[in-house]
Parts: structure tokens; C-alpha cells; sequence
């Protein structure tokens, strides 16, 4: 399978994201720089995190008018599958691939931890090797993660089964305690109503190998690879 | 020239954690009067046009296309000539 | 009629630049002539304390900078050590205490870019940062503010960097308090045919700045951190500089970028001093010298002068000396990372810095003078009267608490011994992949991917033990530094040092220093970690009261196979708990003596330096066979507090029998600070192997109980002296920072 990991000005989780799919999965893997137009020859485009053009104005505002992205809405609409983890998350927010916004952490802080998030729908091609409700434990790091929507959005998210993961806690419940940065109904990641493009605040590249002291991240991968497989 | 003095605020009903902070922060300072908090944005854009009305239509378009995210911010701007 | 930049000075402009009158001779001296204010300002920096180490150069004489491993010494950006495999780490630390001082989430920030972009122009990839803070006590709203922005500002820079804030140390105490200190290190990793050096090589080389525009920002930030602190510092907010951590960024990987093509001859950051230190140090090390004009500098500022521009410390900018045929490249590959670059001038065989305003010369000064050959002082050194006062300690004035289990129970709430999650969680820890023993622990360890080594870091300074004798306490830091690194399974390498002092010009403050040079040299020495360079932060004192002597160590270590790395946390119940090395009655210095009897005076602990290395070296052995659960290092609290981070960090009780220890007081049993020992568990199977190895070794051994349960018992024979669930105990430690700050 070809995974493109796109590289904005001020990404830094794209080399992760590359050893993820690249080393750990070993799959076909490939830098794309930002200005790139054409990414036909994927088929799978990674928006990894970082901060693109700093987090300058708002958190993916500025990356979302690079040239690649138009790119990416061409192969999103193609069906081609579309992760965005936190920066990339933000950026599909702000590029209207995905509903909702981000706001700045409920305590105003940038956090980075292990956290769990529940499994709200294994129906996707990023999560066809889980089952619902089954916990897994993540690595958080943001400062921008508190996911925004109004009432009707989040209605229709629900409805359309389009809340992927949520903060809970080990026992996989929902609480304010559980949840690391005010994010509404504690949504830790959401998908297109196509079902091709997802959006998630936690770093799965971050949970892929025993020696990083954890492979829960690696369901999102394997899942991916089984989903293409069955194409 | 035209210089756009631009306000961008979170939309009402959008928590602003910022603004709840500094809220209690001042109220922590004895400004026991201090009933809400909202912090916003404030930029200046200069555009190099003579027409106020094209300046106008520039501002709001910058503004709905990048200054601000219609999902959870509003904003306001005024123009003031400059030479 | 002569610009203002040109004008030739005297004495009373550079006595209120900082020079000194026989420095000023000296200038005279080096020119021939008079300066105009372009070069006069050029050589107050230059010759600044913070630039020109005048007043410590000679203490740090002591230090020895050799060893097989050592790649490159002091005198560079960066120390670098090999590590086999063709590759090596590059690694500095330094401080940014003035700054932090007066704006704490610029200061801290600009400092993490600094120290940053000293790596980097090595040709290293930046790929772990860590800290060491200290602030007065937590209970002033003031010490809160400066404490919760000087971690905001380390996060948002490294953060956005993408490099992970991976380990640290933060101290309160109240002699931080009009002071705070702010040290950041950086580690990067190279191969060896990459490494590059600030060297101005090749006449008729071009130099290219690139980064960022220079404004007005920082002018004499050298000079202003060479000065005490005074009522005027809050007003001098605009010497300090604002940080673009997204401009350095892209910095990095442009620098890299031009590293990996081979076309750089020679780099170097813009730091203190800005353009003139960049310029002069690489002409200086060279042995060349440098043409610039600086009209050619982009500027964000209007009507900038030569002057303005040679001393700006605008952030993110580097100069870079490449050969003619290869500045299209350089250019594109700016042009690629949307930063600027400009070709401001050439390199010559005229050991002269000279400086052009369009076309015009406005500075001629000789390089090595100005950049290395600067004023050196051998200041008086007198211990102080109220030395020999601080250190007595009468113990049978002081009574032993009768709950002990209370006491414990302060000690792991006391903000210098309670968890620095608060701190950490704040830090992106684990990007690039590679941390795999996470903050909290000893000492860092990150994986190199690609081998089976794995890199320790660790920085570490008790300064009350410096304050109460600077050589002991010198010592004692390094060996410390190491044993962390050691307890993780890592071979001790080498140190950097951020030496933070009060006025060197007080003949105590002086004292201070070369004693704990002294003690750290002794150290370096004996436990084969040499110092490959650092930094020298004096005046950190406010209307006379200075700092403790804090002389920070960062360490490097290396595992052979990352797979054998130990970690604190105790991790299966039925392990043995065993005691390495050996405890003394030692209350002096102690945590235990400052939070139960508000003293802080007495002798800090011995250290036996041949001890010490026996037992880092068996260390090293222990986790190379895989013999090892756990292992923790017995520091501030002791042998009591040790066991209960253990405990805390692992989820598990300990049922510890303290009978087989020497018979002392019950709390210098528990809470005192013996050196050299090690709180570690293992499985029974290996005990013997553990026992025979020890004793091989020639390391005291004792086995003190086992894991057990969830409560942590600490006892002597039938008696029960502590007594307290690890729950109860890890709420203590865990919420004690976090519920200073959010009261």
C-alpha cells in the first residue's frame, strides 16, 4: 500500500508517521512536500501533526491554502482514505473536509500524556479491526484540542455514527475527568460522512511498537491495511 | 490606502477558557465587578486601494475566507484612510 | 558632517558601555587608535563577561576536557562525543536567567531556541531537550508567575519544534528568588563526516546570513547579562527578545538540508553579541577574517544603524560561509523554506573584521582580539567568614520527630522532591518516537533508531549542599548527574555545565566557583566524564544576595542494547529490594533538615569518588545481564523517599526491614543523604548473581525487604517506623505542584 505523509512548513510528527507506515508496517512510504499538486499515486494521504505555519492565527488556518490540499480534497472525493492526526486534524477542520473547530484546551495548557479513548465505531476503513467500545490507550500532545460544534452539528455527527473515538476513562466511561482538554462530549476524533476521511487528536504513530510502551496506535494502521486489502 | 482595524471574537454561546481565566483572575485581583470576560483578536490590515468600497469588500472577504473561522468566531472591522 | 556611528569615542562612552578603564586601554592598544562607536560597541559586548568569560576563564582551567570519546572539547558551539557506529551526540547546555527574570515566557523560550541553534550548527539533528529551573518558594504568587511562564515558554517553543522536552530538574528555594535560574540543554545526534564547525574557512568564501530580519531587539542583551539585576531591570523589557519557534524550524531543516549536501564550510548561530560575535568567532577560529556589509542585512526595522545592526540579538538568524559556486544552492533551499537568505559579505585572509555601510567602511577591528583575546581577570578568591558558621550542626539538638510516617508523608509533598508531572505534561515528551523511558524516571533514555544503543540524559545540581561547601557540592553534582545515568543502565560519557553564580568581583562568590570547579574537575576525573564545553552565567544576585552556587551537570550516557535500560518503578511483587552502597549518620544538607527543621546548614554528605565509580560501574554490569527490575537513585529524602518513588511509580508496596544498616538516629536512617546508593529490586533468582557481582565489585550490598502489597512498611526488626499506603502516598506526590498552582 502507498501511504503519502504530507510535510507542511512546521510539521514534526511526519517523521513518526513515515516510521509508522514506512519501518513499523513496512509499507510503501513518501515525504510530499506541501506544494506538491498531484497525489494520485497514493492510497492513503497522512496529514501528520506538528505545527504548521506555526499554529500562527489559528491552529491549521494558514497550511489548509497550501497547494497540496487541493490535492487532497481531489483524492478525498475520490475515496482515497485521509488520516489527519492532531495538526492534520485541525487542518482538515479549518480546510471544511471535516465539521466542527478546535478550540484552545479548556485549562489553556498544552498537554501530553497517555489517554484512553473508546472505540465509538468500527464500521470505518481506519478502525474495521476493532470492536466497539473497546478502550485503547493513546499518547496525547496538544494544546489546541478542545473539539467545537453547535448543537445541530453534533446531532447530525451522532445520527451519521461519525464520532469515531471518545476520551474516556480505563473502564471506558465518559467523564470530565477523563477528558484531557474540554473537548464537547469528551470527541476525540471524527470521520466524513463518506467514510474516508478521518480526523483524531491522539498519535497512533506514537503507539506502534512494545518498546514506546504501547501498540493500541497500531489498530489504526493494520486497519487501514486490511480495509485496502479487501478492495 | 486604507487601513482595516479588524476584531475577531469567539462567537457568544463558544466557551472562552482565556476569558474565564483572566475572568477570574481579575476578580482574584479585587475587581469584584468583573462580570463576564472575552478575548478576541485585533489586527490591522493597510490595503492599497483608493475605494473605500473596494477596501470594504477586500476586508470582509479576508475575513470570511482566513481571519476568522465561521464556525466559532465572528468579527468586525473599521476602515480609516491613510496616506 | 560624521554620522553618529562613526564619531570616535573616549573613556566616559565606554565606561558607561561596561568597559572597564584598563580595558579601554587595552582597546586603545589593540586599534592603535580610538574607536568610533560602531567598534566600541562591538568590543563591550565582545568583551562582556557572558561573551568573553573574563572572570571565570582561568577556574575553568581545572577542568579536564580530554578522552577518547571527545570529538570536540570547549571552544565550539557544542561538545560532541563519539558513540561508535560512526555516529555521535552533540550536546550544550546554557542559561537564560537575565531574561527569564524580567519576561519568563520569552526568556525561557528564546533560551530553548538558543541553545537549539547551537546544536544544530554543529550539523547535529536536534532530538531531545532538557531543563533545569529553580525559582524561590512556590507560596508567592510571583515565584507562581514566574515558574508557570518560564514551563509555558519552554513548551511552546520546544513543542513547536518538534523535539521532545524528554527530562529535567526544578528547585525552590529562597535564594532563587529575585533570580530565578533558567538552564536548557539540547542533544543532538550526527554522523561524524557531517560534523561542521563556526569557522569562517576559505578566502574569498561568501558568507550568508539567513533567518530571520533584524530589528532593534536585545541591544547589549551580552552586557545586560553580565549586570546584576537591579530596581531598573523591569524597565529594561525591551532588551529582551521575542521568539519565532516556527521561523526556527524552518531554520533547522534548511541548515540541515545544506549539511547533508555538504556545501557549508563553516556556521554559526546568531546569539549574544549577534553579528559580531557571529562574525569574529568564525574569522577568530578560522584564523581569517570577515567582510560584511551590513546595509545588505534585511532589516524589519526603519533607519537602522551599522551600529544597531553588528548588536542586535534578533532571534533565529545564522551566517554561513560557503564557496561562491555553491550560493545559488544555498539560496534555492532558503527560497524553498520561505526563509531569506542574503549574501552580506566575504571571507578574507585579513584576520580583520571589517564592517561596510554601503560600500563605506564604518568597523575595522582585528578578529582574534576582539572575539578570544579578550580581558582575562584572576579575581580574589576568600572563603567567606559565615562558611565555617553554616556548616556546624549540632544533631542532639535536634529532636527526632516521633511520626515518621507523617514526615515521609512531607517530604514527598515538598515541591522539590514531589512529582514534575505538573511540569512534564506540559512538554511534547514523546515526538520523534524515540523516548522510551519517559520523564519521571533517573535519568531520559531515547532509543537510537537503526542500533541497538540507547542514549541516558540527565541534568542535576543540589545547590543547598554547594552553598554549604562548594567542592563537596561541585563533586557530588557530577557524580550524581552520572549515578542517574547509571541507574538507568547507561554508560556515563561526558558533561556540559551551566555554572550559575553570584558576582564573580566578590572575593566569596569567586571562592564559590573555583571550589566547585574544583570539586567537579575532581569528579570528571575520576568517573572518566570530561567536560566538552558549557557556560558561565555570574551576577545572578540582586542589592548583594547571590544565588546558591548552582553549577548544573548535564550528563550523557550511552546503553549498549536499549533493551537492558532499568527504570524507577518497583515491578512485580515478590522482587527483592536490595540497598547499594553504604549509610552514614549524614543529616547536613539534607531536605529532610530545610522541611521538618526549617535549617538548612551542616557538612553535606561525603563522598567517596572510588566508591562511586565501582558502583556506577556495577550498575552498568547489572543491567547489561539483565539482573536488574528496578533501580533508583537514594538523593534529596534518602533511602525513605526512595523507596516510596519506587513504590509510588510501580503501583506496589515494599515490606523494607532496615536492621542489616548501621545503627544510627531513626531519621538520618531514613532521610539522610549518603552518596552512592542505590535503592534496586530484583527477581530472587538473581540474587546470588546479584550478591557475587557486588561483592566482585567491591559494593556494599544489603537486601532490605521485598516488594509486596500496596503499602509501603519501613521498619527495624520487630519495630515499625513507617507505615503508609502507596496510594495515599502518590496522591501527596503526585498533586503537590499542581495544587500550588491552582490554589
Amino acid at each position: 500500500m502507498r501511504f503519502g505523509v504530507v510535510v507542511f512548513p512546521g510539521s514534526n510528527c511526519d517523521a513518526d508517521c513515515h516510521h509508522a507506515v514506512g519501518t513499523v508496517f513496512a509499507q510503501e512510504a513518501e515525504y510530499v512536500w506541501h506544494e506538491e499538486k498531484d497525489l494520485s499515486r497514493f492510497d492513503c494521504i497522512i496529514l501528520p501533526g506538528g505545527f504548521s505555519y506555526g499554529d500562527y492565527l489559528r491552529a491549521g488556518a494558514l497550511a489548509r491554502f497550501s497547494p497540496v490540499m487541493g490535492a487532497v480534497v481531489e483524492e478525498a472525493g475520490r475515496g482515497k482514505l485521509v488520516l489527519g492526526i492532531c495538526n492534520g486534524w485541525q487542518i482538515l477542520l479549518e480546510a471544511g473536509l471535516l465539521p466542527g473547530a478546535m478550540l484552545k484546551n479548556n485549562h489553556l495548557q498544552f498537554r501530553c500524556e497517555t489517554r484512553h479513548v473508546r472505540l465509538e465505531n468500527s464500521n470505518t476503513p481506519f478502525t474495521c479491526t476493532g470492536h466497539e467500545g473497546q478502550v485503547l490507550s493513546l499518547p496525547i500532545a496538544h494544546a489546541e484540542g478542545n473539539y467545537y460544534i453547535d448543537q445541530v452539528g453534533l446531532k447530525d455527527l451522532e445520527a451519521q455514527r461519525q464520532i469515531v473515538f471518545r476520551y474516556v476513562d480505563s473502564r471506558g466511561r465518559v467523564s470530565k475527568e477523563a477528558n484531557p482538554n474540554g473537548s464537547l462530549g469528551g470527541i476525540a476524533g471524527i470521520i466524513n460522512k463518506a467514510g474516508n476521511v478521518l480526523g483524531m487528536m491522539p498519535h497512533p504513530e506514537r503507539a506502534t511498537e512494545e518498546i514506546l510502551g504501547g501498540t493500541d496506535g497500531r489498530l489504526i494502521f493494520s486497519s487501514i491495511l486490511q480495509w485496502w486489502g479487501g478492495q | 490606502m486604507y487601513k482595516a482595524k479588524i476584531y475577531v471574537t469567539l462567537k457568544e454561546g463558544v466557551l472562552d477558557p482565556q476569558g474565564q481565566a483572566v475572568r477570574a483572575g481579575l476578580i482574584s485581583q479585587g475587581f469584584a465587578a468583573v462580570e463576564e470576560v472575552r478575548i478576541g483578536k485585533f489586527m490591522e490590515v493597510v490595503v492599497a486601494t483608493h475605494s473605500a468600497t473596494e477596501a470594504q469588500h477586500l476586508v470582509r472577504e479576508m475575513c470570511e475566507r482566513l481571519l476568522a473561522n465561521p464556525v466559532i468566531e465572528d468579527y468586525t472591522f473599521v476602515l480609516v484612510e491613510v496616506v | 558632517m560624521t554620522e553618529h556611528y562613526l564619531e570616535l569615542q573616549d573613556i566616559d562612552q565606554a565606561r558607561s558601555m561596561g568597559l572597564r578603564p584598563p580595558e579601554w586601554e587595552r582597546l586603545l592598544a589593540v586599534l592603535g587608535r580610538r574607536p568610533n562607536l560602531t567598534e566600541l560597541g562591538m568590543f563591550a559586548v565582545m568583551w562582556s563577561e557572558h561573551c568573553s568569560y573574563k572572570h571565570s576563564k582561568t577556574a575553568l582551567r581545572q577542568f579536564p576536557t580530554g578522552g577518547p570519546q571527545v570529538l570536540q572539547g570547549p571552544g565550539e558551539n557544542a561538545g560532541v562525543v563519539d558513540i561508535g557506529d560512526g555516529q555521535a551526540v552533540v550536546f550544550k547546555i546554557e542559561s537564560h536567567n537575565h531574561p527569564s527574570a524580567i519576561e519568563p515566557y520569552q526568556g525561557a523560550a528564546t533560551g530553548v531556541g538558543g541553545i537549539v541553534r547551537d546544536v544544530f550548527t554543529m550539523g547535529a539533528r536536534p532530538i531531545a531537550l532538557l531543563n533545569s529551573l529553580r525559582f524561590g518558594d512556590l507560596s508567592s504568587p510571583k515565584q507562581r508567575y514566574l515558574f508557570a511562564g518560564v514551563v509555558a515558554g519552554i513548551a511552546g517553543y520546544g513543542n513547536c519544534l518538534g523535539i521532545p522536552t524528554v527530562g529535567g530538574e526544578v528547585y525552590f528555594n529562597d535564594s532563587y528568588t529575585n533570580n530565578c535560574l533558567v538552564n536548557a540543554m539540547c542533544v543532538g545526534l550526527i554522523d561524524h563526516h557531517l560534523l561542521t564547525r563556526g569557522r569562517a574557512q576559505g578566502t574569498g568564501s561568501r558568507l550568508i546570513l539567513i533567518g530571520a530580519r533584524t530589528g532593534r531587539d536585545g541591544i547589549h542583551g551580552a552586557t545586560f547579562a553580565s549586570e546584576a539585576l537591579g530596581e531598573h531591570s523591569v524597565a529594561r523589557r525591551p532588551a529582551v527578545q521575542v521568539g519565532d519557534p516556527f521561523m526556527e524550524k524552518l531554520l533547522l531543516e534548511a541548515c540541515l538540508e545544506l549539511i547533508e549536501a555538504k556545501v557549508i564550510l563553516g556556521m554559526q548561530d546568531l546569539g549574544a553579541a549577534g553579528l559580531t560575535s557571529a562574525s569574529s568567532e568564525m574569522a577568530a577560529r578560522a584564523g581569517s577574517g570577515v567582510e560584511l556589509d551590513v546595509a545588505l542585512v534585511p532589516r524589519r526595522e526603519k533607519n537602522m544603524n551599522p551600529y544597531e545592526i553588528m548588536l542586535s540579538e534578533s532571534q533565529e538568524r545564522m551566517l554561513l560561509a560557503v564557496e561562491p559556486e555553491q550560493v545559488p544552492l544555498v539560496l534555492a533551499t532558503c527560497a524553498k523554506w520561505g526563509l531569506t537568505g542574503t549574501d552580506i559579505g566575504q571571507v578574507t585572509a585579513s584576520g580583520m573584521v571589517k564592517v561596510l555601510f554601503n560600500g563605506i567602511v564604518v568597523a575595522e577591528v582585528p578578529a582574534r582580539p576582539l572575539a578570544s583575546e579578550g580581558p582575562v581577570y584572576h579575581p580574589l578568591a576568600t572563603e567567606p567568614p559565615w562558611q565555617a558558621l553554616v556548616t556546624a550542626l549540632n544533631l542532639a539538638a535536634i529532636p527526632v520527630p516521633e511520626d515518621l510516617t507523617a514526615v515521609l508523608g512531607r517530604l514527598l509533598a515538598s515541591p522539590n522532591i514531589a512529582s514534575k508531572e505538573w511540569v512534564y505534561r506540559q512538554y511534547d515528551h514523546s515526538v520523534r518516537g524515540d523516548t522510551v523511558t519517559l520523564p519521571g524516571s533517573d535519568a531520559a533514555v531515547l532509543r537510537i533508531k537503526g542500533t541497538k544503543k540507547g542514549l541516558a540524559l540527565s541534568v542535576d545540581c543540589n545547590s543547598r549542599y554547594t552553598y554549604l561547601d562548594p567542592y563537596r557540592g561541585g563533586a557530588i553534582a557530577v557524580a550524581e548527574a552520572a549515578r542517574n545515568v547509571a541507574c538507568s543502565g547507561a554508560k556515563p560519557l561526558a558533561i556540559t555545565n551551566c555554572l550559575n553564580f553570584g558576582s564573580p568581583e566578590r572575593p566569596e562568590i569567586y571562592y564559590q566557583l573555583t571550589r566547585a570547579i574544583a570539586g567537579m574537575a575532581a569528579a570528571c576525573e575520576a568517573l572518566g566524564t570530561p567536560v566538552t564545553g558549557g557556560n558561565v552565567s555570574l551576577y545572578n544576585e540582586t542589592a548583594g544576595q547571590a544565588v546558591f552556587p548552582t553549577p548544573t551537570v548535564g550528563m550523557v550516557g550511552v546503553l549498549a542494547d536499549v533493551e537492558r535500560r532499568v527504570t524507577t518503578a518497583f515491578k512485580q511483587e515478590g522482587d527483592i529490594v536490595c540497598l547499594l552502597g553504604s549509610t552514614f549518620e549524614e543529616l547536613g544538607g539534607s531536605e529532610y533538615l530545610k522541611v521538618v527543621h526549617n535549617l538548612e546548614r551542616g557538612l553535606p554528605p561525603a563522598l567517596d569518588l572510588a566508591a562511586e565509580r565501582r558502583l556506577q560501574s556495577l550498575l552498568v554490569a547489572l543491567a547489561e545481564g539483565a539482573l536488574l527490575a528496578s533501580a533508583h537513585d537514594c538523593a534529596e529524602g534518602g533511602l525513605a523517599v526512595a523507596v516510596a518513588e519506587s513504590a509510588i511509580q510501580g503501583g506496589l508496596g515494599a515490606r523494607i526491614d532496615l536492621s542489616p544498616l548501621a545503627s544510627m538516629r531513626k531519621d538520618a536512617l531514613l532521610f539522610g543523604e549518603s552518596q552512592s546508593r542505590v535503592v534496586v529490586s530484583l527477581a530472587p533468582t538473581h540474587f546470588s548473581a546479584v550478591e557475587i557481582l557486588a561483592g566482585a565489585m567491591g559494593v556494599p550490598f544489603v537486601c532490605l525487604g521485598r516488594v509486596e502489597g500496596d503499602v509501603v512498611c519501613l521498619g527495624r526488626g520487630q519495630e515499625a517506623i513507617i507505615r503508609a499506603d502507596v496510594a495515599s502516598l502518590a496522591e501527596l506526590w503526585r498533586g503537590a505542584i499542581a495544587c500550588h498552582m491552582s490554589p
